[in-house]
């Protein structure tokens, strides 16, 4: 994957799609500031684009009508809005204390191995991205780590395998 | 008599309860108890009589928090709920639980402290990765608000209230009660100094109440089971039950609810199993990452939140971290902490700055590269990033396992020096 660092610089801003703007026109009937629905209108766009690039960023703050300034600072602070480019599945993966006290860090090197990725890495195929992410509140089934939406519990070299291949087949 | 309110109608081999088979479980009994004739004022008396206290670490008397919100005529019209389901506190998986297992105690808890307060609007906020417990709580607002639990003028009350479900896009640091008003206003999840606290001003300035997601669940049994009923669970001087967690190289770890005042030894060996075979239990954080370790010594102290004060810990979120003898403290710690920098919202310099250094140096121990110097270093920061001299609770969190390690682990800090390297096997 390359590794520019991606900047917000003065490129044309995205016109949002139909269903982008429907989904934030909802969410403006649900806070009373349009602050507010910048963190949102984030999430939803990253739900049909994946991502969020410059271009979605100064759609958004233009269709809002806020500072494109103040919603980069929202879009870097936050985890799980992703302002690169990310794989199709993006593996959520705890590392934090009772992950790593049950062995996070041997399944992680099995990642490595697998899929020949780090943290902040897609492999070749544009499948997987690895992310690490605070504890993950399953703690008594650890190592956990979610693959999009799936929570995966008690990992295992074993079943890191079956997620690679199960994941990989479901080319969507 | 019910002995579990919080797990009474969790079973996890099905589905959590639907509308109708939650209320043939006694579900919402209190909203009808509060339509027939009990006030505001009544409930919070409730409450303040409970003796609940909040269940998301701090442990601060529920009623009296809830007490500072201005009422009457006179008092802002916009008032808010929110309830605070962001749990990513290392090692804490009970509100998880919670949510996932009984939605609606979750729903009907929010409309009693919403009435209290007589606050309009009530926000979730749900960690963005609790994916299940979204769609299972969008599902249970669905349905209370089809039955008239939820909406305008609340089975003739009087009272409206709307529920929104938000989902965080991350950051431990928005678990933090005013950090989290600024995430549910869009902004960087900066803290906020207080005073003015939030009952005062709080969402978009408006006086707001937030609760851990398992203080809300304790409500609907106070008002339903009545005073008597919630003090006669216990028989130490903590009111009521509570999710006490287990994780780590424990033979059962999980997550169970029991009266508070039982013994840990209790918690440890009859219910986690004890350690697994070949292990032994070196130390244990009793209530999440930002709590100091406790020894085999004090296995026979109570899950109290005063006792566990006293040998200088937390009970806190009651999920405990068991440290075996096989696992390297320093190790364990050096996670923690590498945790607690990565997760420091960045505003103030103490935090910013010191627990980067902090994780620096125990990369370097665990490296073999470590000196002496280093760990007056480690000391200095336990005083640097201590109470009041942050912003916020985050950084003197951290230094709970980071002062408590370098006491109780001093040998093998010390040996990761002498032998510039780990000696543990991981």
């Amino acid at each position: 994957m390359s590794k520019e660092v991606i900047a917000s610089t003065a490129t044309k801003p995205r016109q949002l799609s139909d269903e982008e703007i429907a989904e934030i026109e909802h969410e403006m009937t649900l806070y009373p500031d349009k602050k507010a629905v910048g963190l949102e209108a984030l999430k939803i766009v990253q739900k049909y684009q994946g991502w969020v690039s410059d271009e979605s960023l100064l759609g958004i703050a233009q269709y809002l009508d806020i500072p494109a300034a103040d919603l980069e600072g929202v879009a870097t602070f936050f985890n799980l809005v992703y302002r690169q480019p990310v794989g199709k599945n993006v593996m959520l993966f705890c590392d934090s204390v009772s992950c790593w006290i049950m062995g996070c860090e041997s399944i992680k090197a099995h990642i490595k191995d697998r899929l020949n990725i780090g943290y902040g890495e897609t492999s070749q195929d544009g499948d997987f991205t690895l992310i690490p992410v605070p504890c993950l509140g399953d703690c008594d089934r650890a190592p956990v780590m979610m693959v999009g939406s799936d929570l995966h519990r008690n990992l295992t070299p074993e079943k890191i395998d079956a997620i690679v291949s199960d994941y990989s087949k479901n080319r969507a | 008599m019910v002995t579990k309110p919080l797990t009474k109608n969790i079973d996890k081999t099905r589905p959590p309860l639907d509308i109708t088979a939650y209320e043939a479980s006694e579900g919402y009994q209190s909203l009808h108890a509060i339509a027939k004739g009990l006030s505001p004022e009544d409930v919070l008396q409730l409450v303040k009589d409970s003796g609940l206290k909040g269940r998301g670490g701090a442990g601060f008397p529920t009623g009296l928090k809830w007490s500072f919100v201005p009422m009457g005529e006179n008092s802002p019209k916009q008032k808010y709920l929110v309830v605070n389901a962001d749990e990513m506190e290392p090692g804490t998986f009970k509100d998880r639980l919670l949510m996932e297992g009984d939605p609606h105690l979750l729903i009907e808890g929010m409309i009693i402290a919403a009435y209290t307060i007589q606050a309009s609007k009530a926000y979730i906020f749900l960690r963005g990765e609790y994916k299940v417990s979204e769609q299972l709580l969008r599902r249970a607002i669905k349905e209370a608000n089809e039955k008239g639990y939820l909406g305008k003028n609340i089975l003739g009350t009087g009272f409206d209230l709307d529920i929104v479900m938000h989902t965080s896009a991350g950051r431990y640091i928005c678990g933090e009660e005013t950090a989290l008003l600024n995430a549910l206003e869009g902004k960087r999840a900066n803290p906020r100094a207080k005073p003015p606290f939030p009952q005062v001003s709080g969402l978009w300035g408006k006086p707001t109440i937030v609760n851990n997601v398992e203080t809300i669940c304790n409500l609907p049994g106070i008002i339903t089971y009545g005073i008597d009923w919630y003090h006669g669970l216990t028989k130490g001087n903590d009111h009521g039950t509570k999710l006490f967690g287990v994780s780590g190289k424990v033979k059962t770890p999980g997550c169970w609810e029991l009266p508070l005042g039982l013994p840990i030894r209790e918690l440890l060996e009859n219910y986690a199993g004890g350690m697994q075979d070949g292990l032994e239990l070196r130390a244990f954080l009793p209530g999440g990452g930002s709590t100091d370790f406790m020894l085999p010594e004090h296995l026979d102290i109570n899950l109290d939140y005063d006792e566990i004060g006293k040998v200088g810990s937390r009970l806190a979120t009651g999920t405990m971290i068991v440290l075996d003898d096989r696992t390297c403290p320093v190790g364990m710690v050096g996670n923690l902490m590498k945790f607690f920098a990565h997760e420091s919202c960045g505003f103030c310099t103490p935090c910013r700055d010191g627990l980067p250094w902090v994780d620096e140096i125990f990369r370097e121990l665990e490296s073999g590269r470590g000196t002496e110097k280093d760990l007056q270093i480690l000391h200095d920061h336990v005083s640097y990033l201590g109470p009041g001299r942050t912003f916020c609770a985050l950084a003197p969190g951290a230094t709970a396992p980071l002062g408590s390690g370098l006491k109780y682990f001093k040998e093998d800090f010390d040996r990761h020096i002498e032998e510039k390297c780990c000696s543990y096997k991981h």
